[in-house]
């Protein structure tokens, strides 16, 4: 239902995206968005039961730049690193709205966390729910939702997953 | 006299008067914590478990936490709410295991004694024997009566959809527990009308539970480290405010207006978070409407001693549960809700102004980082005191914020009910 081609743009996309937030490159992570992409951080009770209370809901690439900012500015919290494993994509639906293609992929992800002074940890474990959109510039999310069964956060989020 | 050579007290004893210097052993010790527990969390306080529209049907159940105890809330057939804690009478196993579901009965699989929803034995296998060749063999002894080995029942106290249960049923009313000034702003956001559950967020933050009662009784530092907060202008410390407690002063609630200081310099000069010019990108993030029931305060945060706190700040309004779990962790519950006449924008507001508060939160995230450091201090030379003395060394009530007198009145109750 993909051809190869497409699933590369979309395994490459995957793997830009984790390049992106594990090398603390913050201001390209709005990049990756459509100007009216969203980004949700929602722990998997909420998503399960249908309440619709996110972590982080971010409405909009300019919400996302304003996140950024904040995670650089002005949130104090502990430095750490993070790295994202993330899972072979799984390709859900393709089609065309118009001449835009539209993919809708799902993949598991691992987010470990190193503090400087500590051994690195399980931080978030979820997965991916995109909906990714062609564009002239490559693919976009039109939204990315990241539902996370790691409920109990270890203290705080800080970072983008 | 402080004795700086002795790092790990061991007859530590709080010898000043007054409440303006809190040792740091009064965040470390198990034996304090375990004292806490039962004076505190098992005695004498209610605590909070919940809103009723978690179980808003007969069967429904959800198990949560008084201190360390597990308890589990349910709805009964007829409408009534119990709270039991979640331990098998039979040979004690924390039965219930899911966070929340629907049942007609609460079962321990062990051996299958089944309790009616409000926590009476109504089933035990087995119970008169088993017949084999004309003979029965085993039963209960004849004297055992289910009547007395029903969950253990705590006290309930329902108010304008909110639940809170007590382990000791000698508690005071409700009412008198929180007082007539903390209930009038407990009343203020829940004043009967329905609400509407958005959903949770959970964090676990390595620091002793009382951190947290202290952060809510701390306007000293929201200006300053939720920099994201005086960067927008959220949170200025010449925004008009009050601080009031109950008469024990164990619970506080603080009040502001925000938007109508003086000159801006005269409070922010000196502080590089702030550009007058910042704005967000997206404006629904701080997209605040008015709503009738503030009255005047935009935001008041109140602190129910010792297990909730509850958040009215502009359109986000949440309960934030206290869950300890030993001296120097807690879980932090996060419940949001709306209320059932929300409009449609207002129920999207909500959600979006959301993302301020929680572990991930612009002005929330920052809170528990804190809290992990400050105990990381006070575990490493448990000796030493902290120093509560802004705008002071008095618990009264306050017509501003640029003081810790809360926290003081806090530690104040703190030492007459642990006798420390
Ligand atoms: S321990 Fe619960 S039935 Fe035996
Ligand atoms: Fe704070």
């Amino acid at each position: 239902m993909m051809d190869f081609g497409s699933y590369h743009d979309l395994l490459d996309l995957y793997a830009s995206y984790a390049a992106t937030v594990d090398s603390a490159d913050w201001e390209n992570w709005p990049e990756f968005f459509l100007d009216d992409g969203t980004y949700r951080l929602q722990p998997r009770e909420n998503h399960d039961r249908g309440l619709p209370l996110c972590l982080l809901a971010l409405e909009s690439k300019a919400m996302i730049r304003d996140r950024v900012y904040g995670v650089k500015e002005t949130m104090y919290h502990d430095p750490y690193y993070q790295r994202h494993i993330v899972g072979t994509p799984r390709v859900l639906s393709v089609r065309l709205e118009g001449r835009r293609e539209i993919f809708e992929a799902e993949a598991n992800y691992l987010v470990v966390r190193t503090k400087r002074d500590g051994v690195t940890e399980v931080f978030n474990a979820g997965y991916y729910r995109d909906v990714i959109v062609r564009t002239g510039e490559g693919l976009k999310f039109k939204s990315r939702l990241c539902v996370y069964d790691t409920e109990m956060i270890p203290n705080s989020l800080i970072y983008p997953i | 006299m402080e004795n700086t050579s002795e790092v790990f007290p061991s007859d530590p004893t709080w010898s000043e008067e007054g409440s303006s210097r809190v040792p740091f052993w009064a965040y470390t010790r198990e034996d304090l914590y375990k004292r806490e527990l039962e004076r505190l969390f098992y005695k004498g306080h209610w605590c909070y478990v919940g809103l009723e529209v978690e179980v808003p049907e007969p069967g429904d159940f959800k198990r949560t936490v008084v201190g360390e105890r597990s308890v589990i809330m349910t709805r009964s057939t007829d409408g009534e709410i119990h709270v039991v804690e979640n331990v098998c009478k039979h040979r004690g196993m924390r039965f219930c295991r899911e966070k929340h579901g629907k049942a007609k009965e609460l079962l321990c699989p062990y051996h299958q004694w089944s309790y009616a929803l409000n926590g009476d034995l109504q089933g035990v296998p087995f119970r008169r024997g088993v017949k084999r060749e004309g003979k029965v063999n085993g039963g209960m002894p004849a004297d055992f009566n289910p009547a007395d080995h029903g969950l253990t029942k705590l006290k309930v106290a329902r108010r304008n959809g909110v639940v809170f249960a007590s382990f000791d049923h000698d508690v005071e009313p409700f009412e008198e527990f929180l007082g007539p000034t903390i209930l009038s702003y407990f009343d203020r956001v829940f004043d009967g009308r329905k609400l509407v559950l958005l959903g949770y967020r959970r964090q676990r933050i390595p620091g002793n539970w009382k951190l947290m009662q202290e952060n809510i009784k701390d306007p000293y530092h929201p200006g300053l480290l939720h920099t994201w907060f005086s960067t927008f202008g959220l949170w200025r410390a010449d925004n008009q405010s009050e601080l009031k407690m109950d008469a024990h002063k164990r619970h506080a609630a603080m009040i502001s207006t925000r938007g109508q200081g003086g000159k801006v310099e005269e409070v922010v000069t000196g502080l590089d978070s702030f550009k007058e010019t910042m704005t967000v990108n997206d404006k629904r993030l701080l997209d605040i409407v008015h709503e009738d029931w503030w009255g005047k305060p935009t935001a008041v945060m109140t602190t129910i001693f010792p297990s909730v706190i509850i958040q009215q700040q502009v359109n986000s309004v949440s309960t934030r549960h206290i869950q300890p779990n030993g001296h120097g962790s807690f879980d932090f519950v996060w419940t949001h809700f709306g209320f059932a006449d929300d409009t449609p924008e207002m129920h999207q507001r909500r959600l979006i102004q959301a993302n301020l508060f929680g572990p991930a939160g612009f002005v929330s995230a920052d809170d528990g980082e804190v809290i992990e450091w400050s105990q990381e201090g006070f575990e490493q030379n448990p000796s030493q005191k902290t120093l509560v003395e802004m705008g002071g060394r008095d618990t009264e009530d306050s017509p501003h914020m640029v003081t810790e007198t809360l926290i003081r009145g806090m530690y104040a109750y703190w030492r007459r009910v642990m006798g420390e």
